[in-house]
């Protein structure tokens, strides 16, 4: 059987300037991937590019073993991915952007399920009130909540842990831990130290 | 992890599906809570509608028969102008926020949010104008088969402008100067919109078939609504690019 995501020979263009180019690299079920380097030497991009997000130059993206262009919605049922842009509606409030977040990705949630992810996140009492009157920090703890929930065999996060305090860390760790645990596989470009309780931790360094 | 947790998840990455039918009711649900949040903007487009109407009889003098030969045509130009106002924040907020990279990664395919979008787009601009307006038609002492036909004309027409200025506004995400450049885009386009839609009101009023006009509204809506939300879904993914 065929590692869940394979990436082949990967070439990323910005303009004239040569981003990264010849990066392979699989992933299978229980790991998280780190991809390393100095700002600008094209995480992001790397990330957005096995999304589908962006289209790199060269190199394909295998998901089970297909090419993700040969049926991109299988791939995208399969990814959940948390970029810089949270993607909240600050009119919307805890609940009804982490139901909204979760119908986007095609998954149905009761209203209790998402009392509990949000209790979990340390945002039971205020699931009500309007996103924008949260911190970035609470907003980001949403995010959490919906990685809680989402459906996706696949994460792909970039800098998860951007305004978390320590506990919210901690949440995080633990989250993926758990996401580990069950068979899932995670993409992540960070410059912290990630350390799950469980699962493989392998990292990739980009020049 | 227990037993049931894994199955809990396996489960629900089983039932994880992208529909047509999921994407457009998840768009206009969620469009049509945010336009109920703040319900100025709607209204906004309504009042704007009622003021530029109102606002030619007091330019060019209140002569009944001047009022019943430029009813018709005022009527549609401001109503086009009101359909407009909503157009540049229509992509733009889900695209700052990065809505619009999620939804590019949803499962759901793009033609269904973005139709979606549009059609909640209608709802808050188009329908209460179309709604509206035998109300100013009075203003301008339409008769009532005129009106009939006028309000008519703009139920057919204004989601054709939804979906035309929808397309625009995809396209002229991330441009800078975007509102300039979408007026720019999207006005010229209208055009066919509002000969035909003014028109069919005209024709009635001076005794001809407004059928004709009527019919090719008709067509431009079905091509419109098999074409434009493909290439909005296009123009989108260009966009987050």
């Amino acid at each position: 059987m065929p590692e869940v995501l394979q990436v082949r020979d990967l070439a990323c263009r910005r303009g004239p300037a040569l981003l990264f180019s010849g990066i392979s690299f699989e992933v299978a079920g229980g790991e998280l991937l780190c991809v390393r380097g100095p700002n600008g030497c094209g995480k992001t991009t790397l990330l957005r590019c096995v999304t589908g997000l962006t289209r790199p130059d060269e190199g394909t993206v295998l998901w089970h073993g297909e090419p993700s262009q040969t049926d991109p919605e299988r791939m995208r049922a399969g990814t959940a991915f948390s970029g810089h842009l949270p993607g909240l509606k600050d009119d919307l409030s805890a609940d009804e952007n982490l139901e909204f977040m979760l119908r986007l990705r095609g998954a149905r949630s009761t209203p209790e399920e998402r009392r509990e992810a949000l209790a979990a996140v340390g945002l039971e009492k205020r699931r009500r009130i309007p996103a924008r009157r949260l911190s970035a920090g609470q907003r980001r703890r949403i995010g959490l909540a919906r990685l809680a929930l989402d459906p996706a065999e696949l994460w792909v996060l970039d800098e998860p842990l951007t305004a978390l305090d320590d506990a919210g860390q901690a949440l995080f760790i633990d989250l993926l831990a758990r996401h580990l645990e069950g068979g899932g596989l995670a993409l992540a470009a960070t410059h912290h130290r990630l350390a799950p309780a469980s699962g493989v931790v392998r990292e990739l360094r980009l020049a | 992890m227990s037993g049931e947790a894994v199955s809990a998840t396996t489960a629900r990455r089983e039932q994880a599906r992208g529909s047509f039918a999921g994407g457009f009711s998840w768009a206009m649900a969620r469009d049509l809570r945010l336009a109920w949040r703040h319900p100025d903007e709607a209204v906004l487009t309504v009042a704007f509608f009622a003021l530029v109407a109102s606002l030619f009889p007091l330019g060019i003098g209140a002569e009944p028969q001047l009022l019943v030969r430029i009813g018709p045509g005022v009527i549609w130009v401001a109503a086009l102008l009101a359909a407009f106002l909503a157009l540049p924040g229509l992509f733009a907020a889900d695209y700052v926020d990065g809505s619009l990279e999620q939804m590019t990664l949803s499962p759901h395919p793009a033609l269904g949010w973005a139709a979606g979008k549009i059609a909640a787009h209608w709802i808050v601009s188009g329908l209460p104008l179309t709604l509206l307006s035998p109300l100013i038609g009075l203003q301008y002492g339409l008769a009532p088969d005129t009106l009939a036909i006028q309000a008519l004309s703009l139920l057919v027409g204004t989601p054709v402008l939804s979906l035309l200025g929808g397309a625009c506004a995809a396209l002229a995400l991330g441009a800078r100067g975007g509102g300039m450049l979408l007026a720019l885009l999207a006005l010229p386009l209208f055009v066919p919109v509002l000969i035909f839609g003014a028109g069919a009101a005209e024709a009635q009023a001076t005794g001809l078939s407004p059928a004709p006009h009527l019919s090719l509204l008709t067509a431009g809506l079905i091509a419109a609504l098999v074409g434009l939300p493909w290439a909005v879904g296009a123009a989108v993914k260009i966009a987050v690019d």
